[in-house]
């Protein structure tokens, strides 16, 4: 591959940009040169959250790519994985966690969260793949929602031709020294999920 | 070896290798991180504190430099008025060790009330400024900057914003410098330090001096630099957009302006000259190509460009061919998704600031807020806060009220942290000119909003040093504050009739205190709450709390034919403000805790 751009998307306490570190990472490991950038909103969860990472062999300008440049998008949430589907490309693969958090405007009966269905066969519709995972179900198993993120990691490594320590190493480059075996508990987990070990 | 940092990343990494001391700062997005990054990385070579306001931030690293060691502050765009006022006296004095004012602009105005171009700044303070434009520049120019500062008695100011702050680029890392300039006996120079009118207006003709030194400096400096390519047209950038024209125009001639104050008058004119269409690409204000044209230069720019709002890649390109400069692009495929449910900002699950808005939208007054989490209680479904403008403005504008003689008694928003950095002087001002109405001190132990950082009223500094808590509630008695209450804020009884106590208070100002800490302060969630739908009537109240973790369920009420509550026992923090509100007691709390950390 010469160059790969990735979105990751989600809500606000999601884990998101820990995710989009450890996939920049691994691009600098893998011999890429490598930008990314983070649009994060305030501290507050909840927020819409997204990061755009970007490999290349070649110098990278922009942090960011524009609509219909994405190979690889991992969304955290059904809602936002349709809200950025404009970024990607008609070849495109999406990894999706069909984990749903619906807004407050949702919750409060003012507007209505798209059924689950129109969404994913919207997503399929403009893409090559669609892998639809349940990382958060995987992170309960392990006793913690919030590896949701390294789960989805795991998945995601296995689409893609890197050595899995380079992954594993950046996971342990970017989660707490405390979480750490449960985090690499997830990825292996992910891998799993995405067939592989 | 090269490592991936953010700007703000890169910045901390500067100030290391240039040998800082001293970092002060007040939090405030984009730029938090960079003092974050220091107090947790390089806590052994540098101070870093949080400071009150970035005034205080500024005067305190003056204070170092002319105490010999070499300071930095960081700021977010708007504090850069807050510390300007002292950034324009040191401009006067000079300094005896480097020092760097960082400022993050907020380009598209992500999480700011206003999109301000602080590049005016070098002009009216008369400051020489930077602006890098990826994470590699970030770090180099805070080190050059240092020596620059003490090699033309100025401070130096790098001008940064969002784009930069928070993208990760590849960094190639130095040393710290040797001989880090330590302190050395204080300065008696009255007429250098003291700006005093006598002494300052001798000052200001070799601040001119130093204005041409520095332009010189600048005509054949490597920060500005020339990429010649095909010369049909030449592109004037600096910063994030400068990468952003790469990738738009990949043959046309570049002057890369790395040092935006002073500008390169010569080189300027010399690229321009050579080149048959001069294009200067700038976000937000036209200050490069006003100063540009006002060389005699023909330029194109705020023709084809907004002065607001981000020019990213892809409207860069749109841009440029509607201008007939590029080709035009081959039409993209539309994925149009329709209209999405919005997700905007809100409460946290567990928030100590819900039971006081679901109050404040009860009793329907006015309310006059501030900067931090709290303003979210101006969104659906509070809507009950009704201004907002800067830091410690909700209590001036709480007192215009009274003194216009409105017949409605209103109220004021104000967070712990923002009322040690501009809310105690207007709190004091209206206990002097004899204001009335609530100030409600909305105490979460933490500076929430810009990620957690601490201030004087914790007990911990940024280094983690154990210190001092300053009370609020003492303090705001010591203004001769007369009703001053302090309430548990996740009680909703308590925090409704203190507040009916508070407005119905005639002799002066009344402070109410809401006492509860940001779920991010502990992180200890408690037991989440759940809802018996046996007892929901689906009368829909405890949606009025506004939290994301309540919601409605596929079970429906016959009589009203409304869907009945649920909660989502991963998202609930165990806060029971939905519980409280809830009039047929449906809602308990269930002693099980969901797996979060």
């Amino acid at each position: 591959m010469k160059a790969l751009n990735f979105l990751i998307c989600g809500v606000g306490g999601q884990g998101t940009v820990v995710a989009s570190d450890i996939v920049a990472e691994v691009g600098l490991k893998a011999g890429y040169h490598v930008k990314k950038s983070d649009v994060l909103g305030l501290a507050v969860r909840g927020g819409s959250v997204i990061s755009h990472v970007r490999w290349n062999k070649e110098e990278i300008h922009a942090p960011m790519v524009g609509t219909g440049e994405i190979d690889i998008m991992v969304a955290f949430e059904p809602l936002e994985g349709l809200r950025r589907l404009i970024f990607m490309k008609d070849s495109g693969t999406v990894v999706l966690n069909t984990q749903k958090i619906p807004p407050v405007s949702v919750n409060i009966g003012k507007e209505e969260y798209p059924k689950e269905e129109e969404i994913f066969a919207r997503i399929k519709g403009e893409v090559r793949e669609l892998y639809l995972v349940d990382a958060l179900k995987t992170a309960l198993e392990l006793g913690n929602s919030r590896v949701t993120n390294t789960v989805l990691i795991g998945f995601l490594s296995t689409l893609l031709q890197i050595p899995p320590e380079f992954w594993r190493d950046a996971v342990r480059q970017f989660v707490a020294p405390k979480y750490l075996e449960v985090n690499l508990k997830a990825f292996e987990a992910g891998r799993e999920m995405g067939g592989m070990k | 070896m090269k490592t991936l940092l953010t700007g703000n990343e890169a910045i901390a990494r500067g100030a290391f290798e240039g040998g800082v001391k001293v970092a002060c700062g007040y939090p405030g997005t984009p730029s938090s991180e960079i003092l974050e990054t220091v107090s947790r990385v390089y806590r052994e070579a540098i101070y870093a504190e949080w400071s009150t306001n970035e005034k205080v931030a500024m005067d305190a690293a003056a204070g170092a430099a002319y105490s010999g060691v070499r300071a930095m502050v960081t700021t977010k765009l708007v504090g850069m008025n807050v510390l300007s006022d002292s950034l324009f006296y040191l401009s006067y004095t000079g300094l005896e060790a480097g020092l760097v004012v960082v400022v993050c602009d907020d380009t598209g105005m992500f999480s700011s009330q206003n999109e301000q171009d602080n590049r005016w700044y070098s002009i009216l303070g008369k400051v020489p400024m930077l602006e890098p434009s990826d994470s590699q520049e970030c770090k180099d120019m805070v080190v050059l900057a240092l020596r620059l500062s003490e090699e033309f008695d100025t401070p130096f100011v790098i001008r940064s914003e969002m784009r930069i702050a928070h993208s990760k680029s590849e960094v190639i890392l130095g040393e710290r410098i040797d001989n880090t300039p330590q302190p050395k006996k204080f300065p008696r120079d009255i007429e250098k330090y003291n700006c005093n009118a006598l002494f300052a207006r001798k000052k200001r003709p070799i601040i001119q001096e130093r204005f041409q030194r520095l332009k010189e400096w600048a005509e054949n400096s490597e920060l500005n630099k020339i990429i010649w390519q095909e010369m049909d047209l030449g592109i004037i950038s600096s910063g994030i957009v400068y990468e952003y024209a790469r990738e738009v125009f990949p043959r046309a001639s570049f002057l890369k302006l790395g040092m935006i104050h002073p500008l390169p008058e010569r080189l300027i004119k010399d690229f321009a000259s050579r080149v048959k269409t001069v294009l200067v690409i700038e976000q937000l204000d036209p200050f490069l190509e006003t100063q540009i044209k006002a060389m005699g230069v023909q330029a194109r720019g705020k023709d084809i460009f907004p002065p607001y709002d981000e020019i990213l890649p892809e409207r860069m390109k749109e841009l440029a061919a509607e201008a007939g400069l590029i080709e035009n692009q081959p039409k993209k495929k539309v994925i149009d998704v329709g209209n999405l449910p919005t997700r905007a900002a809100v409460f946290c699950p567990g928030c100590p600031h819900r039971a006081t808005f679901y109050a404040l939208a009860k009793f329907k007054v006015p309310v006059t807020g501030d900067i931090g989490c709290y303003n979210l209680g101006s969104l659906p479904p509070f809507n009950a806060q009704h201004t907002m403008g800067s830091m410690g403005s909700s209590l001036g504008q709480l007192h215009g009220i009274f003194i216009s003689g409105s017949p409605e008694r209103a109220v004021a928003t104000i967070g712990d942290s923002t009322f040690f950095h501009a809310g105690m002087p207007p709190l004091v001002n209206m206990v002097h000119n004899r204001s009335k109405g609530v100030v409600i001190i909305m105490d979460n132990s933490t500076t929430a909003m810009t990620g957690h950082q601490d201030h004087p009223g914790m007990d911990r500094t940024l280094m983690g040093e154990p210190t001092e808590r300053v009370d609020i509630q003492e303090l705001v008695k010591a203004m001769k504050v007369k009703l001053v209450r302090s309430v548990n804020a996740f009680n909703v009884k308590e925090v409704e009739s203190t507040l009916k106590e508070c407005l119905a208070w005639e002799d002066s100002p009344a402070v109410m205190i809401t006492k509860g800490e940001c779920i991010f302060v502990s992180r200890k969630p408690k037991p989440a709450y759940a809802v018996d739908l046996e007892k929901c009537i689906a009368c829909e109240t405890c949606l009025k709390v506004g939290c994301p973790a309540v919601f409605k369920s596929e079970e429906i009420n016959p009589k009203n034919k409304r869907k009945k509550a649920q909660i989502d026992p991963v998202l609930c923090n165990g806060c029971g403000v939905c519980s409280q509100v809830c009039p047929t007691s449906a809602i308990y709390q269930t002693g099980k805790l969901e797996a979060k950390e």
